[in-house]
């Protein structure tokens, strides 16, 4: 079948390009909502991955709820337009050749060692999506209690924005 | 199901090193976050490929987590950038100088006044 390959490099080049638009626009707004094509294309690649569970938190809790509150903060501010940074020249000169660099490391890794190429091939035979079913019940068994956690964190985050944003008397 | 795992972690490696460009090059404290959230968007596509991959799910639960801790950083940081802007410092990064409402920069053209005086009122 092709219809994975032609989804995935479209999915791939919005991402991409969503990426580069989120650098270029020199508006946040623009930024925000590049970054939501991004969010939106990266839900696709796991659905086609098999994770529909995560692909759906995708778009509700990313490109939902956090997106939305981005959007809202830039609305409130009223962000106007960025100033461009005056390229540092260690940025420049150290930045983007290490950078390349790193990313042809890990592509060399890739397609070159054993346990990379192993990787690469897809080993182990891919059975079918992984059911939300099977996801849940190592959610509420096996990660119970890191899950229990996370609402511990959600509550402290609460109380932390309420008490940052709140005006001062 | 022919797309290789490899595709994807190429794919994740360039949305994070685009995720640091912008964080390094974008000035706004905003778009910062943005770049952070790309990042971590990188991150959770290579743990959804290594999971699916290794027929695993734990990278699944980890990609969970990461979105609820991502959430979590979210809303307390955009409380932070409100405070700044209540207090009347610049959202740029690079002219914030204090987290703490002393030390307030006070533009030099209203001396005297400052600045979250006026959202009180």
């Amino acid at each position: 079948m092709i219809v994975p390959l032609i989804v995935f490099f479209a999915c791939a080049a919005l991402a991409v390009a969503g990426a580069i638009m989120l650098i270029l626009a020199r508006e946040p707004i623009h930024s925000a909502l590049s970054l939501i094509l991004v969010m939106v294309a990266l839900a696709i690649l796991y659905l086609l991955l098999g994770a529909e569970f995560i692909g759906a938190v995708q778009i509700i809790v990313y490109a939902g709820a956090v997106m939305v509150l981005f959007v809202f903060v830039i609305m409130l501010l009223n962000a106007g337009l960025e100033e461009r940074t005056d390229f540092s020249k260690f940025a420049k000169y150290a930045g983007v050749p290490v950078g390349f660099f790193l990313l042809i490391e890990v592509a060399r890794w890739m397609f070159g060692s054993s346990a990379g190429s192993a990787i690469a091939s897809g080993a182990g035979a891919i059975t079918g999506a992984v059911s939300t079913r099977d996801l849940s019940s190592d959610l509420f068994r096996q990660y119970l209690f890191n899950f229990e956690a996370t609402s511990l964190l959600i509550l402290i985050a609460i109380l932390g924005a309420l008490v940052l944003a709140r005006k001062n008397q | 199901m022919s797309v290789p795992i490899s595709y994807y972690l190429v794919l994740s490696g360039v949305l994070f090193g685009l995720g640091v460009v912008a964080f390094i090059f974008k000035r706004n404290v905003i778009t910062v976050f943005m770049s952070i959230e790309l990042m971590l968007n990188a991150v959770n596509l290579a743990f959804v490929a290594f999971a699916r991959a290794r027929q695993q799910l734990d990278g699944l639960v980890f990609v969970f987590f990461v979105i609820v801790v991502a959430a979590a950083e979210a809303a307390v940081g955009l409380a932070i950038v409100i405070m700044m802007a209540q207090n009347g410092q610049p959202l740029n990064v690079e002219r914030v100088h204090s987290l703490g409402e002393g030390n307030l920069t006070v533009p030099e053209s209203s001396p005297g006044t400052e600045p979250r005086e006026a959202l009180k009122s």
